[in-house]
This record gives structure tokens, C-alpha cells and sequence, in this order.
């Protein structure tokens, strides 16, 4: 099986007078279908871990390859459409386009990507939509959506073009109990039958523990990598 | 491209209040540019207009730019003659008839021959200096801005039988006259004659309306004993801007110092052209701070949508789709705030020229205030805030899209 991720002592500092180091020489092999859960105590760079992998930043040390391709000498240009293509990010707050409706919102990245028609894109959303239980939702605004139901929209965008690769940072870090378990289903699902990587940060220890691998960081370093 | 236009339309459309805010303030610094340009070149062009009107576009004279050779000079094979008392010999505009004649068929304009001597004009006991000036009524009607500046009568009236005589107001006030007095007009030869008024005229320049004093060219020849004789030709140019070439082909026909409007107001039109450079500083400065505000509003937009940038570009937006995205906000913005600043300003113009004045302790009366309506101001004022829109649209944007988005997520979160 092919590495679909494979980070090589990735190490993000800040520079400072005293720099800050974010993550550390970290290396980690991410194979496709795997469900990992990335967990740890605040501050200990698991966010920072996530923004490197989903290529919003940069490492100021090592190595990236997604998909085979070395991330470390694209262009912005190229990088973009990659993150376009292969990437979904679910952030801890959910950051949807406050103009756009539910439907827009989502529609956004495959109009980006332009591989469907507009019908199709619609319906695609749609259905996306629908199937995170937002049928009735989809005209809305953010500002009229509750939060759990803004963060399932942002779960719908990350998916839309349907990227082989989904990094949630907290994605049930704002929700009730209810609200968690449908977003957990969600993500589980997106592993289990339509065979995608998912790769989320939780400090939710039940989650954790019904996930297929747990990468645990302290102070910007990997303490431990267990699989079920 | 559709998709970013399209979104710019969605972040327009979906924020009322602040595109509003936009707009408003790009109108009001279009509107108010186009209001001060106006203003200020309305001021300048009342002002070369004014003095076009007033003062004739050619007037010949029968005078000679180089004085005429005297015989002394043929006499004597001297380098330089001086302290010469000249032959006299100003006798005005020899043979009258042949020279309007020569002027006649090309002429792009009109023209009117006049004697001009000076006198006094009494009544009641009262004397007071006067210009008498000798007209033909119908061709001076033609040419001299006066003919508009009638209280009572006109030129016409000179020729309605006897010896008429039309004079400004104040000048029958201060004789104490008014229309229909005989008053006697005497001559610097001497001679006294009796004319009826028949005309009263108010220029609002005090100089003339209280020393002029108009009559037939038959009667000024008469009082002056210079029978058919006249010194100045006055010309009336359809287009005053060729006065200069005009001038210069008269006098080369004549042979008399024909000087044009422009020759004869030189050191006024001189200190317009300061007046233009601190009219247009002054315009441009306005500009500037409409520019300004016009940046501030939008650039201030602009930031505030710092996290809708990164928000795109994690999804994988390039950074040349959120200049672009913004530019064309800013454009757009500028654009619909320019229309909306041209209704401002055409508003604004146009209330300006309702406004009445009555100043007439000074010499001329202004009774409006002069505006220029010209559709290069508004050009300039929307382009002017097109490219200070676009600038406050593209700028901020760049610097956004290039920062890391992770800066901007973190702070937003
Ligand atoms: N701009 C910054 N300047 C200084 N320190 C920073 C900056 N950004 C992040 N850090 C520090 O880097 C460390 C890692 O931050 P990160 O957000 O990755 O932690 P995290 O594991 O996601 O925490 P949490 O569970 O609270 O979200 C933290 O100690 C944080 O204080
Ligand atoms: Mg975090």
C-alpha cells in the first residue's frame, strides 16, 4: 500500500527572538482509508500539525510528499490546486463565507475546480447537504444556521470535490454530545464507505478510541503512534 | 473569472449597509469635485468671457506701431534723429469708406467704424467731461456689448430724427438729467451743439456708464470738425479666439495698429494663467482628499474581509483570484459611487446656479455664480475615483492573500 501522506521530520518554528517551535521532527506514513485520531494536551501543536499537512503552512524543516508529490518546491499556484483537489479542511470554527447561502457555500470549491456542471454541481451539494441532515438548510445564511449545523456545512464543503484526504481540526470541539456523535458518524463514514483518509484532532477520549490510529503529541512532538 | 465576478457581486450585494456606506462616500467625492471644478472653472471662463464680451475682439486705430518717417529724417543722412517734433498728422482713419470696404468681404465677423473726440456735456449748470462717440447705430448695435446694457432706448433710437444723444445712467445723474433732457454738448474745438437723450444705458462698470455718451457719427464729425472722418474701427469676431490673426491681417491691409483683445488685456491674461495653476492645485487637492476617502472606505471593506481570504485560500483559492476578487469590488463599488456622484454633482451645480447675488457696490454686478459645465470634470472626477477604488481594493487584498492563512485563522478562531 502506497503512503498517501509521508511527512519527514517536519519541524515549524516561529521566528523570534526566542523562536517558538510549533511542531518538531515529526514523521509520520498516512496510508489511504486510515481513520487517525491526532490528540494531546492544549498547546502541544496539534492544530499547527494539521495546517502543515493540509498545506496552509509552510515547514521551515523537512519534508512533505502528498500523493507521491513533494510539496516543498511547488509554487503557491500549485499548491492551491492541490489543497483544491486532494485536501478537505474542517476547522475547529467553522469559517464558512458569511455572504453565501449553505448551498454556496459548498459549491464554492467545485466551481473552483470546474470538473462538473452547474447542475451537477447543484445537485451535488444538494445531496451533501441532505445527507448530513441539512435538507431543509441549504438557502440559509451561517448567520441563520446554529453552530452545529454551520459546522456540518463546512464538513459538506470540505467534501465537495470529493478530496481523498480530510483534515478536521476539533470538528466537535463546539457541539453537544448529539451533534458530536452525527459529525463523528459522518467522518466515520466517509472512511468506511467511501474509503477515504481522515485524519481528525479530538481531545474526546471515547472518540479517540473508536478510531483506526491515534497519534499523540506533546510539546510539538509525536509521543506515540498506536494502532487499534 | 465568472466565479469570482460572481462572488464579488454576492459580497456587494450581500452587505447593504456597508456597500452603501461605499457608495455614498465615492459619491460625495465625485460630487463634490465635479461641484469645486465646476466652481472654479466657471470663475475663470465668467471671468475670459466677461472680458470678450466686453471689450472688442479687434480694435483698429488710427495710430501707427512704428511712428511715420519724418522728412527731417529723408533730409538728413543722420543715424538717429531725436527730441523731433513729429508733423501732426492724426488725423484718424483716412478715407473711412475704402477701409471697411477692403475689410468687408472677408471679414469673419462684424464691425462698426466710430470717431471718438473728447467734450463736455452740460445741463442745468452742471458740466461733465464725456467720451463723445460717434456711431452707426445699426452696425454698433452689431459689436459693442452695450447694445444689451440698455435701461431706456437703444442705438436705434440715435437715428430717429434730430440730434439725439444716448449716455449712462450715472452720467444722468450726475447731470441731473434723464430721458427726453436736452442737454448741449460741446466740443474740444469748441463748438456747442444741442441734443435731446434719447437712451440711458447701465454697463455696472462706473468708469463708463458715467462718461460715455453716444451719437451719431455724423454729429461726433460735426462737434469735432473732422467731417467724414473716423479713428477706430471696432470688430466683432464669431469666434473671438482668432482675434490675434485677425488683427495682424488688418493691420497689414490698413496699415493702421489693429490690436486684439488678447494683445490689449496681456498682463490680465497673464495673471490668469496663475489663477489657472491655483485653480487646478486647488482642484486637485480636493480630488485628492475625495481619493482618500474614497481608499479609506474600501481598503477599510477590504480588511475586514482578511479572513475570507485566507478562508478561500485554504480551500484552494490561488492568490491572484483574491486580488482580482477584490479589485473588482473596488471597481465596482467606484463605479456605481461614480454614477451616483455624477447625479451629486449635476445636483449640486445645479443648485449652485440657482444661488442669487446682488453686489453691486463694486464695479460690475455678479448676479449667479459662473459654472462651468463640463463633461471633462466629471471624466476626471470617476476616473480619479475608479483608480483610487481599484487601488484600495487591490492593495489591501494582495497583502492578505499573500500573508499565511494560518496567521489569520488563528486570530479569527
Ligand atoms: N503566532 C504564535 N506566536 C507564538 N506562539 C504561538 C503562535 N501560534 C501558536 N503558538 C504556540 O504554538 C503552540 C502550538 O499551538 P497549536 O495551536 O498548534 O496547539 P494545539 O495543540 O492545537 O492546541 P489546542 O488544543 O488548544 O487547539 C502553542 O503553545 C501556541 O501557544
Ligand atoms: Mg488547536
Amino acid at each position: 500500500m502506497t503512503a498517501l501522506i509521508e511527512a519527514a521530520e517536519l519541524t515549524r518554528t516561529l521566528p523570534a527572538m526566542v523562536p517558538v517551535t510549533l511542531v518538531q521532527g515529526v514523521s509520520l506514513t498516512i496510508h489511504a482509508r486510515e481513520f487517525i485520531a491526532v490528540t494531546g494536551p492544549s498547546g502541544s501543536g496539534k492544530s499547527s500539525l494539521l495546517y502543515l499537512l493540509g498545506l496552509l503552512d509552510r515547514p521551515t524543516a523537512g519534508d512533505l510528499t502528498i500523493a507521491g508529490e513533494a510539496t516543498g518546491p511547488m509554487t503557491e499556484r500549485a499548491r492551491a490546486a492541490l489543497r483544491l483537489a486532494m485536501l478537505g479542511f474542517v476547522f475547529q470554527f467553522h469559517f464558512l463565507l458569511p455572504e453565501f447561502t449553505a448551498r454556496e457555500n459548498v459549491e464554492i470549491p467545485m466551481r473552483k475546480l470546474g470538473h462538473l456542471t452547474q447542475a451537477q454541481m447543484r445537485e451535488r451539494a444538494g445531496d451533501l447537504l441532505a445527507s448530513l441532515d441539512l435538507g431543509g438548510h441549504v438557502d440559509k445564511r451561517p448567520e441563520q444556521l446554529s453552530g452545529g449545523q454551520r459546522q456540518r456545512v463546512a464538513i459538506a464543503r470540505a467534501l465537495a470535490n470529493d478530496p481523498p484526504i480530510v483534515l478536521a481540526d476539533e470538528p466537535t470541539g463546539s457541539l453537544d454530545s448529539r451533534s458530536s456523535a452525527q459529525v463523528f458518524a459522518i467522518l466515520s463514514d466517509m472512511v468506511r464507505k467511501r474509503g477515504k483518509t481522515v485524519l481528525a484532532v479530538t481531545h474526546d477520549v471515547d472518540m479517540a478510541a473508536r478510531m483506526d490510529r491515534r497519534i499523540h503529541l506533546v510539546d510539538g512532538r509525536v509521543t506515540s503512534d498506536e494502532r487499534a | 473569472m465568472r466565479l469570482v465576478l460572481e462572488m464579488a457581486v454576492t459580497h456587494i450585494v450581500g452587505r447593504g449597509p456597508q456597500t452603501l456606506v461605499a457608495i455614498v462616500g465615492v459619491a460625495l467625492g465625485v460630487g463634490f469635485s465635479i461641484a469645486m471644478a465646476a466652481l472654479m472653472q466657471g470663475t475663470q471662463d465668467n471671468f475670459v468671457a466677461q472680458l470678450v464680451d466686453t471689450v472688442p475682439h479687434v480694435q483698429v486705430v488710427d495710430q501707427k506701431r512704428v511712428p511715420p518717417r519724418q522728412p527731417a529724417q529723408d533730409a538728413f543722412a543722420a543715424v538717429q534723429i531725436a527730441g523731433l517734433r513729429p508733423r501732426e498728422d492724426r488725423r484718424g482713419i483716412l478715407n473711412p469708406t475704402a477701409a471697411l470696404a477692403s475689410l468687408k468681404g472677408w471679414l469673419p465677423g462684424r464691425m462698426a467704424p466710430s470717431l471718438k473726440t473728447q467734450g463736455v456735456i452740460r445741463f442745468a449748470g452742471r458740466d461733465v467731461g464725456a467720451a463723445i462717440i460717434g456711431v452707426d447705430p445699426r452696425a454698433e448695435a452689431g459689436v459693442s456689448s452695450l447694445a444689451k446694457d440698455f435701461r431706456m432706448g437703444s442705438f436705434a433710437s440715435l437715428a430717429a430724427g434730430g440730434s439725439n444723444i444716448v449716455v449712462g445712467d450715472r452720467m444722468a445723474e450726475r447731470l441731473g438729467a434723464t430721458l427726453g433732457t436736452n442737454v448741449s454738448v460741446v466740443s474740444g474745438t469748441g463748438l456747442t451743439r444741442p441734443f435731446k437723450i434719447v437712451g440711458l444705458f447701465h454697463t455696472g462698470v462706473t468708469a463708463r456708464d458715467e462718461s460715455e455718451a453716444y451719437v451719431l457719427l455724423k454729429s461726433a464729425q460735426i462737434l469735432s470738425e473732422r467731417p467724414n472722418t473716423i479713428n477706430e474701427i471696432r470688430l466683432r469676431l464669431d469666434n473671438p479666439d482668432n482675434a490675434r490673426l485677425v488683427a495682424a491681417r488688418v493691420e497689414a491691409l490698413l496699415g493702421t495698429k489693429a490690436v486684439s483683445w488678447q494683445e490689449a488685456n496681456e498682463s490680465l491674461l497673464e495673471a490668469l494663467i496663475i489663477q489657472n495653476v491655483v485653480m487646478y492645485t486647488v482642484v486637485g487637492a480636493i480630488m485628492l482628499v475625495a481619493g482618500f476617502g474614497i481608499f479609506n472606505v474600501i481598503s477599510t471593506i477590504t480588511h475586514e474581509k482578511a479572513r475570507d481570504i485566507a478562508i478561500l485560500k485554504s480551500l484552494g483559492f490561488p492568490e491572484g483570484d483574491m486580488r482580482r476578487l477584490f479589485l473588482i469590488e473596488g471597481l465596482t463599488l467606484g463605479f456605481a459611487g461614480s454614477l451616483v456622484g455624477w447625479s451629486l454633482g449635476y445636483a449640486l451645480c445645479f443648485a449652485l446656479s440657482q444661488v442669487h447675488f446682488e453686489v453691486s457696490s463694486v464695479g460690475r454686478e455678479m448676479t449667479r455664480l459662473p459654472l462651468a459645465w463640463s463633461f471633462l470634470h466629471y471624466v476626471i472626477a470617476a476616473a480619479f475615483a475608479l483608480l483610487a477604488a481599484g487601488v484600495a481594493g487591490y492593495l489591501p487584498a494582495r497583502r492578505a492573500a499573500r500573508a499565511n492563512p494560518v496567521d489569520i485563522i488563528r486570530g479569527a478562531t
